[in-house]
Protein backbone atom coordinates (compact mmCIF):
# COMPACT_ATOMS: atom_id res chain seq x y z
CA UNK A 1 0.00 0.00 0.00
CA UNK A 2 3.11 2.67 0.96
CA UNK A 3 5.88 1.89 -1.08
CA UNK A 4 8.95 4.24 -0.16
CA UNK A 5 12.27 4.02 -1.71
CA UNK A 6 15.85 5.97 -0.64
CA UNK A 7 13.38 9.09 0.70
CA UNK A 8 15.06 11.77 1.80
CA UNK A 9 14.34 15.43 2.65
CA UNK A 10 16.54 18.58 3.49
CA UNK A 11 15.09 21.76 4.84
CA UNK A 12 18.05 24.72 3.88
CA UNK A 13 20.48 22.05 3.81
CA UNK A 14 19.39 19.90 6.69
CA UNK A 15 18.70 16.52 6.36
CA UNK A 16 15.43 16.06 7.80
CA UNK A 17 15.00 12.50 6.53
CA UNK A 18 17.90 10.50 5.20
CA UNK A 19 17.30 7.32 2.72
CA UNK A 20 14.24 5.96 4.10
CA UNK A 21 13.14 2.57 2.66
CA UNK A 22 10.10 0.67 3.78
CA UNK A 23 7.07 -0.49 3.26
CA UNK A 24 3.58 -1.36 4.29
CA UNK A 25 1.15 -4.08 2.96
CA UNK A 26 -2.43 -3.93 2.80
CA UNK A 27 -4.24 -4.47 6.08
CA UNK A 28 -1.01 -3.40 8.04
CA UNK A 29 -1.44 -1.03 11.28
CA UNK A 30 2.16 0.53 11.40
CA UNK A 31 3.63 2.24 14.09
CA UNK A 32 6.05 5.09 13.53
CA UNK A 33 7.80 5.89 16.36
CA UNK A 34 10.64 8.26 17.07
CA UNK A 35 11.50 11.20 19.42
CA UNK A 36 10.45 15.25 18.38
CA UNK A 37 12.42 16.11 15.66
CA UNK A 38 13.41 12.22 14.64
CA UNK A 39 11.79 13.09 11.11
CA UNK A 40 8.26 11.72 11.17
CA UNK A 41 5.65 14.42 10.34
CA UNK A 42 8.01 14.99 7.15
CA UNK A 43 8.11 11.35 5.96
CA UNK A 44 4.01 12.11 6.89
CA UNK A 45 3.71 15.20 5.12
CA UNK A 46 5.50 13.70 1.42
CA UNK A 47 3.12 10.62 1.96
CA UNK A 48 0.26 12.68 1.84
CA UNK A 49 2.25 14.79 -1.30
CA UNK A 50 1.87 17.92 0.82
CA UNK A 51 5.37 18.46 -0.26
CA UNK A 52 7.86 16.57 -2.07
CA UNK A 53 10.74 15.00 -1.48
CA UNK A 54 14.02 15.99 -1.64
CA UNK A 55 15.21 12.80 -3.68
CA UNK A 56 13.60 9.15 -3.34
CA UNK A 57 10.12 8.06 -4.13
CA UNK A 58 7.12 6.97 -2.70
CA UNK A 59 3.78 5.52 -3.65
CA UNK A 60 0.95 5.01 -2.37
CA UNK A 61 -1.50 2.53 -3.76
CA UNK A 62 0.92 2.25 -6.93
CA UNK A 63 0.76 5.60 -7.50
CA UNK A 64 3.74 8.03 -6.95
CA UNK A 65 2.79 10.55 -4.55
CA UNK A 66 4.41 13.33 -6.34
CA UNK A 67 3.70 12.32 -9.77
CA UNK A 68 0.50 10.89 -10.02
CA UNK A 69 -0.05 13.04 -6.71
CA UNK A 70 -4.22 13.49 -7.55
CA UNK A 71 -5.08 9.62 -7.51
CA UNK A 72 -2.74 9.13 -4.61
CA UNK A 73 -4.01 11.68 -2.44
CA UNK A 74 -7.92 10.11 -3.78
CA UNK A 75 -6.47 7.00 -1.67
CA UNK A 76 -5.40 8.73 1.56
CA UNK A 77 -6.93 10.03 4.59
CA UNK A 78 -4.59 12.62 6.34
CA UNK A 79 -4.80 13.76 9.41
CA UNK A 80 -2.28 16.47 10.41
CA UNK A 81 -0.50 16.65 13.52
CA UNK A 82 -2.37 19.38 15.78
CA UNK A 83 -5.47 18.89 13.62
CA UNK A 84 -5.85 22.17 11.94
CA UNK A 85 -9.76 22.96 11.29
CA UNK A 86 -11.91 25.76 10.07
CA UNK A 87 -12.88 26.80 13.00
CA UNK A 88 -15.62 29.27 11.96
CA UNK A 89 -17.84 25.60 10.61
CA UNK A 90 -20.26 24.09 11.91
CA UNK A 91 -19.29 19.80 12.34
CA UNK A 92 -21.57 18.43 9.57
CA UNK A 93 -21.07 21.51 7.40
CA UNK A 94 -17.45 21.22 7.63
CA UNK A 95 -17.45 17.27 7.00
CA UNK A 96 -20.15 17.60 4.23
CA UNK A 97 -17.77 20.20 2.89
CA UNK A 98 -14.43 17.72 3.22
CA UNK A 99 -16.53 14.85 1.30
CA UNK A 100 -17.53 17.20 -1.92
CA UNK A 101 -14.00 17.94 -2.15
CA UNK A 102 -12.55 14.60 -1.62
CA UNK A 103 -14.63 13.48 -4.10
CA UNK A 104 -17.76 11.69 -2.62
CA UNK A 105 -20.20 11.28 -4.85
CA UNK A 106 -23.58 13.47 -4.58
CA UNK A 107 -26.38 11.37 -3.44
CA UNK A 108 -23.29 9.47 -0.72
CA UNK A 109 -22.58 12.43 1.26
CA UNK A 110 -24.99 12.56 3.46
CA UNK A 111 -25.09 8.96 4.15
CA UNK A 112 -20.70 8.86 4.52
CA UNK A 113 -21.09 12.17 6.73
CA UNK A 114 -23.79 10.37 8.92
CA UNK A 115 -21.60 7.45 9.28
CA UNK A 116 -18.74 8.67 10.22
CA UNK A 117 -20.14 10.67 12.53
CA UNK A 118 -21.84 7.98 14.12
CA UNK A 119 -18.00 5.89 14.17
CA UNK A 120 -16.11 9.09 16.31
CA UNK A 121 -18.66 9.97 18.05
CA UNK A 122 -19.80 12.89 16.92
CA UNK A 123 -23.19 13.10 17.09
CA UNK A 124 -24.08 15.16 20.42
CA UNK A 125 -21.80 17.76 18.84
CA UNK A 126 -22.75 17.87 15.04
CA UNK A 127 -24.05 21.32 15.00
CA UNK A 128 -21.21 22.89 16.78
CA UNK A 129 -19.08 25.37 15.88
CA UNK A 130 -15.44 23.69 15.80
CA UNK A 131 -14.04 26.61 17.15
CA UNK A 132 -16.11 25.84 20.16
CA UNK A 133 -15.15 22.18 20.58
CA UNK A 134 -12.75 20.53 22.92
CA UNK A 135 -9.18 18.98 22.11
CA UNK A 136 -10.77 15.66 21.88
CA UNK A 137 -13.42 16.10 19.68
CA UNK A 138 -11.39 18.05 17.25
CA UNK A 139 -9.21 15.31 17.10
CA UNK A 140 -12.12 13.13 16.27
CA UNK A 141 -13.35 15.35 14.04
CA UNK A 142 -10.21 15.32 11.97
CA UNK A 143 -10.56 11.31 11.89
CA UNK A 144 -13.98 11.92 10.38
CA UNK A 145 -12.29 13.71 7.94
CA UNK A 146 -9.73 11.37 6.92
CA UNK A 147 -12.07 8.83 6.67
CA UNK A 148 -14.87 10.11 4.99
CA UNK A 149 -14.24 9.10 1.64
CA UNK A 150 -13.28 5.57 2.87
CA UNK A 151 -9.87 5.56 1.94
CA UNK A 152 -8.33 2.43 1.88
CA UNK A 153 -5.06 3.86 3.67
CA UNK A 154 -5.06 6.28 6.76
CA UNK A 155 -1.97 8.29 7.93
CA UNK A 156 -2.56 9.69 11.62
CA UNK A 157 0.08 12.18 12.58
CA UNK A 158 -0.29 11.81 16.75
CA UNK A 159 -4.10 10.74 16.79
CA UNK A 160 -3.33 10.40 20.61
CA UNK A 161 -1.38 13.94 21.44
CA UNK A 162 -3.23 15.76 23.87
CA UNK A 163 -6.13 13.81 24.76
CA UNK A 164 -6.89 12.52 28.39
CA UNK A 165 -6.33 8.77 28.97
CA UNK A 166 -10.26 8.15 28.57
CA UNK A 167 -10.24 9.62 25.34
CA UNK A 168 -7.00 7.80 24.14
CA UNK A 169 -8.63 4.41 25.33
CA UNK A 170 -11.50 5.95 22.79
CA UNK A 171 -9.48 6.60 19.45
CA UNK A 172 -6.92 3.57 20.50
CA UNK A 173 -10.27 1.36 20.13
CA UNK A 174 -11.31 2.67 16.70
CA UNK A 175 -8.42 2.88 15.43
CA UNK A 176 -7.95 -0.97 16.11
CA UNK A 177 -11.39 -1.62 14.58
CA UNK A 178 -10.46 0.93 11.88
CA UNK A 179 -7.62 -1.67 10.92
CA UNK A 180 -9.88 -4.01 10.26
CA UNK A 181 -10.51 -2.17 7.00
CA UNK A 182 -7.99 0.05 6.39
CA UNK A 183 -4.09 0.20 6.15
CA UNK A 184 -2.84 2.71 8.87
CA UNK A 185 0.47 4.11 9.34
CA UNK A 186 0.28 6.21 12.56
CA UNK A 187 3.00 8.32 14.45
CA UNK A 188 2.60 8.69 18.62
CA UNK A 189 4.83 8.89 21.52
CA UNK A 190 2.34 7.00 23.45
CA UNK A 191 4.65 3.60 23.72
CA UNK A 192 1.75 1.32 25.09
CA UNK A 193 -0.37 2.56 22.12
CA UNK A 194 1.66 1.01 19.76
CA UNK A 195 2.32 -2.26 21.44
CA UNK A 196 -1.68 -2.61 21.80
CA UNK A 197 -2.38 -1.87 18.16
CA UNK A 198 0.36 -2.03 15.78
CA UNK A 199 1.19 -4.73 14.28
CA UNK A 200 4.71 -3.20 12.81
CA UNK A 201 6.57 -0.88 13.96
CA UNK A 202 9.00 1.31 12.64
CA UNK A 203 11.40 3.26 14.74
CA UNK A 204 12.93 6.36 13.23
CA UNK A 205 15.93 8.44 14.81
CA UNK A 206 17.73 11.46 13.30
CA UNK A 207 16.07 10.92 9.75
CA UNK A 208 16.97 7.67 9.86
CA UNK A 209 15.05 4.05 10.46
CA UNK A 210 16.78 2.28 13.15
CA UNK A 211 14.51 -0.67 13.25
CA UNK A 212 11.38 -1.81 11.39
CA UNK A 213 9.78 -5.40 13.04
CA UNK A 214 6.87 -6.65 14.83
CA UNK A 215 6.46 -5.40 18.41
CA UNK A 216 7.29 -9.00 19.80
CA UNK A 217 10.45 -8.78 17.63
CA UNK A 218 11.77 -5.66 18.56
CA UNK A 219 11.13 -7.03 22.43
CA UNK A 220 13.35 -9.73 21.56
CA UNK A 221 16.36 -8.21 19.84
CA UNK A 222 16.74 -5.74 23.06
CA UNK A 223 19.76 -6.41 25.37
CA UNK A 224 17.78 -5.88 28.61
CA UNK A 225 14.36 -7.84 28.19
CA UNK A 226 13.28 -6.71 31.75
CA UNK A 227 13.88 -7.59 35.36
CA UNK A 228 13.21 -8.67 38.70
CA UNK A 229 12.38 -7.51 41.99
CA UNK A 230 13.35 -9.42 45.11
CA UNK A 231 12.42 -7.98 48.51
CA UNK A 232 13.48 -10.35 51.34
CA UNK A 233 15.07 -10.60 54.49
CA UNK A 234 18.29 -12.31 54.76
CA UNK A 235 20.24 -11.79 57.51
CA UNK A 236 23.71 -11.14 57.03
CA UNK A 237 24.07 -12.85 53.98
CA UNK A 238 25.74 -10.83 51.28
CA UNK A 239 22.19 -11.38 49.13
CA UNK A 240 23.75 -9.28 45.87
CA UNK A 241 26.62 -11.61 45.50
CA UNK A 242 24.61 -14.74 45.46
CA UNK A 243 21.81 -13.38 43.62
CA UNK A 244 24.54 -12.58 40.79
CA UNK A 245 25.87 -16.23 40.61
CA UNK A 246 22.71 -17.25 39.30
CA UNK A 247 22.44 -17.95 35.38
CA UNK A 248 21.04 -15.40 33.23
CA UNK A 249 21.51 -12.47 36.05
CA UNK A 250 23.76 -9.64 34.64
CA UNK A 251 23.14 -7.23 37.31
CA UNK A 252 22.27 -6.74 40.48
CA UNK A 253 21.28 -3.60 42.70
CA UNK A 254 20.29 -3.67 46.19
CA UNK A 255 18.59 -1.14 48.32
CA UNK A 256 17.47 -1.00 52.05
CA UNK A 257 14.30 -0.80 53.88
CA UNK A 258 14.09 -1.09 57.64
CA UNK A 259 15.18 -4.89 57.62
CA UNK A 260 14.19 -5.53 54.12
CA UNK A 261 16.93 -5.48 51.45
CA UNK A 262 15.28 -5.13 47.62
CA UNK A 263 17.12 -6.17 44.76
CA UNK A 264 16.55 -5.14 41.46
CA UNK A 265 18.02 -7.77 38.89
CA UNK A 266 18.57 -7.13 35.38
CA UNK A 267 18.41 -10.10 33.30
CA UNK A 268 19.30 -11.78 29.94
CA UNK A 269 16.81 -11.67 27.21
CA UNK A 270 14.00 -14.53 27.32
CA UNK A 271 14.88 -16.00 30.71
CA UNK A 272 12.96 -16.07 33.91
CA UNK A 273 15.07 -16.62 36.05
CA UNK A 274 12.45 -16.52 39.32
CA UNK A 275 12.33 -19.97 40.42
CA UNK A 276 16.26 -20.22 41.04
CA UNK A 277 15.57 -17.16 42.52
CA UNK A 278 13.30 -18.71 45.21
CA UNK A 279 15.59 -22.08 45.47
CA UNK A 280 17.94 -19.94 46.91
CA UNK A 281 15.80 -18.28 49.51
CA UNK A 282 14.71 -21.20 50.48
CA UNK A 283 17.76 -23.01 50.66
CA UNK A 284 19.16 -19.91 52.93
CA UNK A 285 15.87 -19.61 54.64
CA UNK A 286 15.56 -15.94 53.71
CA UNK A 287 11.93 -14.78 54.04
CA UNK A 288 10.44 -13.43 51.00
CA UNK A 289 8.23 -10.76 50.48
CA UNK A 290 8.02 -10.08 47.31
CA UNK A 291 9.52 -11.61 43.87
CA UNK A 292 8.24 -10.42 40.58
CA UNK A 293 9.28 -9.53 37.30
CA UNK A 294 9.00 -6.41 35.03
CA UNK A 295 8.03 -7.25 31.44
CA UNK A 296 10.20 -5.01 28.97
CA UNK A 297 8.29 -2.88 27.09
CA UNK A 298 8.30 -0.92 23.95
CA UNK A 299 9.89 1.67 25.62
CA UNK A 300 13.11 0.27 27.23
CA UNK A 301 13.03 -1.09 22.82
CA UNK A 302 12.69 2.93 22.34
CA UNK A 303 15.29 4.55 24.64
CA UNK A 304 17.60 1.77 23.82
CA UNK A 305 17.56 2.13 19.97
CA UNK A 306 16.99 6.40 20.44
CA UNK A 307 19.76 6.99 23.09
CA UNK A 308 22.29 4.05 23.02
CA UNK A 309 24.31 5.32 25.87
CA UNK A 310 22.11 5.76 28.21
CA UNK A 311 21.40 1.74 28.30
CA UNK B 1 -15.51 20.74 -11.82
CA UNK B 2 -17.51 19.63 -8.60
CA UNK B 3 -14.68 20.22 -6.65
CA UNK B 4 -14.10 24.50 -8.16
CA UNK B 5 -17.80 24.35 -6.96
CA UNK B 6 -17.19 22.88 -3.69
CA UNK B 7 -14.40 25.41 -3.04
CA UNK B 8 -15.79 28.27 -4.10
CA UNK B 9 -19.04 28.19 -1.81
CA UNK B 10 -16.87 27.33 0.84
CA UNK B 11 -14.93 30.97 0.06
CA UNK B 12 -18.21 32.86 -0.29
CA UNK B 13 -19.30 31.53 2.56
CA UNK B 14 -16.40 32.20 4.88
CA UNK B 15 -17.19 35.60 4.48
CA UNK B 16 -20.38 35.56 6.43
CA UNK B 17 -19.07 33.08 8.80
CA UNK B 18 -16.58 35.80 10.16
CA UNK B 19 -17.57 39.25 11.04
CA UNK B 20 -15.53 40.46 8.47
CA UNK B 21 -18.18 40.59 5.91
CA UNK B 22 -20.36 42.80 7.86
CA UNK B 23 -17.71 45.61 9.11
CA UNK B 24 -16.99 45.99 5.39
CA UNK B 25 -20.57 45.60 3.70
CA UNK B 26 -21.80 48.23 6.54
CA UNK B 27 -18.45 50.90 5.94
CA UNK B 28 -18.65 50.74 1.98
CA UNK B 29 -22.63 51.53 2.10
CA UNK B 30 -22.12 53.83 4.87
CA UNK B 31 -19.28 55.66 2.80
CA UNK B 32 -21.42 54.79 -0.77
CA UNK B 33 -24.54 56.61 1.23
CA UNK B 34 -23.00 59.44 2.03
CA UNK B 35 -21.58 59.99 -1.28
CA UNK B 36 -24.86 59.68 -3.23
CA UNK B 37 -26.14 62.23 -0.72
CA UNK B 38 -22.90 64.66 -0.88
CA UNK B 39 -23.82 64.40 -4.55
CA UNK B 40 -26.96 64.40 -5.30
CA UNK B 41 -27.10 67.99 -2.43
CA UNK B 42 -24.52 69.62 -5.02
CA UNK B 43 -26.61 68.96 -7.74
CA UNK B 44 -29.96 69.83 -6.33
CA UNK B 45 -27.88 73.55 -5.71
CA UNK B 46 -27.06 74.02 -9.56
CA UNK B 47 -27.09 73.00 -12.73
CA UNK B 48 -24.05 70.81 -14.20
CA UNK B 49 -23.12 69.06 -17.12
CA UNK B 50 -23.40 65.23 -16.00
CA UNK B 51 -25.61 62.72 -14.61
CA UNK B 52 -26.24 61.59 -10.75
CA UNK B 53 -24.56 58.20 -12.19
CA UNK B 54 -21.52 59.70 -13.00
CA UNK B 55 -20.92 62.06 -9.86
CA UNK B 56 -21.40 59.29 -7.79
CA UNK B 57 -18.92 56.77 -9.09
CA UNK B 58 -16.39 59.65 -9.75
CA UNK B 59 -15.95 61.24 -6.20
CA UNK B 60 -13.57 61.53 -3.24
CA UNK B 61 -15.83 59.82 -1.43
CA UNK B 62 -16.06 56.69 -3.96
CA UNK B 63 -12.17 56.15 -4.31
CA UNK B 64 -11.48 56.45 -0.96
CA UNK B 65 -13.41 53.71 -0.14
CA UNK B 66 -12.96 51.61 -3.44
CA UNK B 67 -9.19 51.23 -2.36
CA UNK B 68 -9.42 50.37 1.27
CA UNK B 69 -12.33 47.50 0.82
CA UNK B 70 -9.82 45.26 -1.65
CA UNK B 71 -7.05 44.45 1.59
CA UNK B 72 -10.10 43.83 3.82
CA UNK B 73 -11.36 41.76 1.46
CA UNK B 74 -8.49 39.26 0.56
CA UNK B 75 -5.90 39.46 3.07
CA UNK B 76 -7.48 36.29 4.96
CA UNK B 77 -7.15 34.28 1.90
CA UNK B 78 -4.17 32.62 1.85
CA UNK B 79 -2.29 34.09 5.00
CA UNK B 80 -5.25 32.53 7.66
CA UNK B 81 -4.79 28.97 6.01
CA UNK B 82 -1.06 28.88 6.59
CA UNK B 83 -1.46 30.34 9.92
CA UNK B 84 -4.30 27.87 10.94
CA UNK B 85 -2.21 25.18 9.18
CA UNK B 86 -5.45 24.27 7.29
CA UNK B 87 -3.84 24.58 4.19
CA UNK B 88 -1.92 21.05 5.04
CA UNK B 89 -5.83 19.46 5.06
CA UNK B 90 -6.96 21.50 2.26
CA UNK B 91 -3.87 20.76 0.12
CA UNK B 92 -3.69 16.74 0.87
CA UNK B 93 -7.48 16.40 -0.37
CA UNK B 94 -7.58 15.45 -4.26
CA UNK B 95 -7.84 19.15 -5.50
CA UNK B 96 -5.13 20.94 -7.74
CA UNK B 97 -3.46 23.89 -6.91
CA UNK B 98 -4.76 26.20 -9.46
CA UNK B 99 -8.29 24.69 -8.76
CA UNK B 100 -8.15 26.06 -4.77
CA UNK B 101 -6.11 29.78 -6.23
CA UNK B 102 -9.38 30.20 -8.39
CA UNK B 103 -11.78 29.00 -6.32
CA UNK B 104 -10.22 32.16 -3.56
CA UNK B 105 -10.20 34.34 -6.50
CA UNK B 106 -13.63 33.99 -7.37
CA UNK B 107 -14.86 33.51 -3.99
CA UNK B 108 -13.56 37.01 -3.31
CA UNK B 109 -14.90 38.32 -6.61
CA UNK B 110 -18.81 37.38 -5.27
CA UNK B 111 -18.00 38.70 -2.38
CA UNK B 112 -17.44 42.17 -3.62
CA UNK B 113 -19.81 42.18 -6.55
CA UNK B 114 -22.25 41.42 -3.60
CA UNK B 115 -21.07 44.54 -1.91
CA UNK B 116 -22.10 46.57 -5.36
CA UNK B 117 -25.71 44.84 -5.43
CA UNK B 118 -26.83 47.85 -2.99
CA UNK B 119 -25.68 50.72 -5.51
CA UNK B 120 -28.44 49.90 -8.25
CA UNK B 121 -30.92 50.36 -5.36
CA UNK B 122 -29.62 53.81 -5.11
CA UNK B 123 -30.41 54.69 -8.87
CA UNK B 124 -33.96 52.56 -9.14
CA UNK B 125 -34.62 54.76 -5.88
CA UNK B 126 -33.43 58.25 -7.28
CA UNK B 127 -35.93 57.36 -10.51
CA UNK B 128 -38.91 56.17 -8.87
CA UNK B 129 -38.83 59.22 -6.90
CA UNK B 130 -37.51 62.04 -8.92
CA UNK B 131 -38.85 60.46 -12.68
CA UNK B 132 -35.22 61.93 -13.29
CA UNK B 133 -32.98 59.43 -15.52
CA UNK B 134 -29.93 58.93 -13.32
CA UNK B 135 -27.71 58.27 -16.15
CA UNK B 136 -27.78 59.44 -19.39
CA UNK B 137 -28.00 56.12 -21.22
CA UNK B 138 -28.34 52.48 -20.21
CA UNK B 139 -24.83 51.98 -21.80
CA UNK B 140 -23.59 54.43 -18.75
CA UNK B 141 -24.67 52.02 -16.26
CA UNK B 142 -23.18 49.30 -18.37
CA UNK B 143 -19.92 51.20 -18.62
CA UNK B 144 -19.87 51.88 -14.82
CA UNK B 145 -20.17 48.66 -13.70
CA UNK B 146 -18.10 46.79 -16.16
CA UNK B 147 -15.33 49.29 -14.76
CA UNK B 148 -16.02 48.32 -11.42
CA UNK B 149 -15.71 44.33 -12.17
CA UNK B 150 -12.86 45.06 -13.98
CA UNK B 151 -10.75 46.92 -11.47
CA UNK B 152 -12.01 45.10 -9.14
CA UNK B 153 -10.59 41.64 -10.41
CA UNK B 154 -6.93 43.62 -10.89
CA UNK B 155 -6.88 45.09 -6.94
CA UNK B 156 -8.81 41.25 -6.22
CA UNK B 157 -5.97 39.48 -7.95
CA UNK B 158 -3.06 41.79 -6.43
CA UNK B 159 -4.79 41.01 -3.37
CA UNK B 160 -4.90 37.83 -3.64
CA UNK B 161 -1.00 38.15 -4.37
CA UNK B 162 -0.06 39.45 -1.54
CA UNK B 163 -1.93 37.14 1.18
CA UNK B 164 -0.48 34.18 -0.86
CA UNK B 165 3.08 35.53 0.08
CA UNK B 166 2.76 35.59 4.03
CA UNK B 167 1.36 34.15 7.16
CA UNK B 168 0.85 37.20 8.70
CA UNK B 169 -3.04 39.16 7.83
CA UNK B 170 -1.39 42.32 8.40
CA UNK B 171 1.31 41.87 6.19
CA UNK B 172 -0.72 40.77 3.22
CA UNK B 173 -3.05 43.89 3.69
CA UNK B 174 -0.59 46.31 4.04
CA UNK B 175 1.36 44.99 0.76
CA UNK B 176 -1.63 44.87 -1.31
CA UNK B 177 -2.86 48.52 0.07
CA UNK B 178 0.36 49.70 -1.03
CA UNK B 179 0.36 48.56 -4.33
CA UNK B 180 -3.53 49.27 -5.16
CA UNK B 181 -2.80 52.60 -3.96
CA UNK B 182 0.43 52.95 -5.68
CA UNK B 183 -1.39 52.12 -9.09
CA UNK B 184 -4.40 54.00 -8.12
CA UNK B 185 -2.28 57.19 -7.59
CA UNK B 186 -0.30 56.89 -10.60
CA UNK B 187 -3.57 57.87 -12.75
CA UNK B 188 -3.07 61.37 -10.44
CA UNK B 189 -0.05 62.50 -11.37
CA UNK B 190 -0.98 64.02 -14.51
CA UNK B 191 -3.40 66.06 -12.35
CA UNK B 192 -0.63 66.94 -9.76
CA UNK B 193 2.36 67.59 -11.85
CA UNK B 194 2.06 70.14 -14.16
CA UNK B 195 5.23 70.11 -16.20
CA UNK B 196 5.52 66.97 -17.29
CA UNK B 197 5.32 66.54 -20.72
CA UNK B 198 2.16 65.79 -22.55
CA UNK B 199 3.30 62.13 -23.85
CA UNK B 200 3.82 61.35 -20.23
CA UNK B 201 0.27 62.70 -19.61
CA UNK B 202 -1.03 60.47 -22.43
CA UNK B 203 0.64 57.49 -21.55
CA UNK B 204 0.11 57.86 -17.70
CA UNK B 205 -3.15 58.29 -18.76
CA UNK B 206 -3.89 55.25 -20.44
CA UNK B 207 -3.25 53.35 -17.20
CA UNK B 208 -5.32 55.99 -15.08
CA UNK B 209 -8.32 54.16 -13.15
CA UNK B 210 -9.71 57.96 -12.83
CA UNK B 211 -9.70 58.59 -16.40
CA UNK B 212 -11.09 55.04 -17.54
CA UNK B 213 -13.70 55.64 -15.02
CA UNK B 214 -14.63 59.12 -16.54
CA UNK B 215 -15.06 57.71 -19.67
CA UNK B 216 -16.96 54.17 -19.43
CA UNK B 217 -19.49 56.41 -16.75
CA UNK B 218 -20.24 58.55 -19.54
CA UNK B 219 -21.38 55.03 -21.73
CA UNK B 220 -18.38 55.16 -23.67
CA UNK B 221 -17.57 51.43 -23.59
CA UNK B 222 -13.67 51.72 -24.63
CA UNK B 223 -12.17 48.27 -25.21
CA UNK B 224 -8.49 49.56 -24.07
CA UNK B 225 -9.29 49.61 -19.85
CA UNK B 226 -10.74 45.51 -20.81
CA UNK B 227 -7.97 44.28 -22.07
CA UNK B 228 -5.49 45.76 -19.67
CA UNK B 229 -7.06 45.07 -16.58
CA UNK B 230 -7.83 41.22 -17.67
CA UNK B 231 -4.50 41.00 -18.56
CA UNK B 232 -3.23 41.96 -15.69
CA UNK B 233 -5.58 39.95 -13.36
CA UNK B 234 -4.09 36.74 -15.26
CA UNK B 235 -0.68 38.19 -14.56
CA UNK B 236 -1.64 38.40 -10.95
CA UNK B 237 -2.96 35.16 -10.64
CA UNK B 238 0.19 33.36 -12.23
CA UNK B 239 1.84 34.90 -9.83
CA UNK B 240 0.08 33.85 -7.07
CA UNK B 241 -0.08 30.42 -8.46
CA UNK B 242 4.04 30.53 -8.22
CA UNK B 243 4.01 32.24 -5.03
CA UNK B 244 1.43 29.57 -3.55
CA UNK B 245 3.84 26.53 -5.36
CA UNK B 246 6.91 28.14 -3.29
CA UNK B 247 5.16 26.42 -0.20
CA UNK B 248 6.80 23.33 -1.66
CA UNK B 249 10.26 24.21 -1.68
CA UNK B 250 10.44 26.82 0.83
CA UNK B 251 8.78 25.57 4.04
Amino acid sequence: MIKVENLTKRYAGQPAIRDLNFEVGKGEIMGFLGPNGAGKSTTMRILSSFMPPTSGRASIAGFDVFEQSLQARAHLGYMPENVPLYNDMRVTEYLDYRAALKGVPHRRVAERVGDVKELCGLKEVEKKIIGALSKGFRQRVGLADALVHEPDLLILDEPTSGLDPNQIRQVRDLIKNLGKQHTILLSTHILPEVEMTCSRVIIINRGRIEACDTPENLLGRIRTAGGVIVEAKIGSDDGAEELRKIAGVRDVTESVDGDWRIFALRVEANTDVREEVYRLASARRWTLRELSQRKATLEDVFVEITHPDEV
Amino acid sequence: MRKFYTLLSREVRSYFYSPIAYVVLVFFLFVAGVDFYFQLSFMNGKPVGYSVQEAFFNSVFFWFAFVLIFPLITMRLFAEEFKLGTIEPLMTAPVRDWQVILAKFFGSLVFYLILWLPTLLYFWVFQSITHQPAANSTGAYFGTYLMILLLGMFYLSIGCLASALTKNQIVAAVISFCVITLHFFSGLISFILQEVSSSTRQLLGYFSAIEQMGTLSRGEIDTRPVVLYVSMTIVMLTLTYQAFQSRKWRL
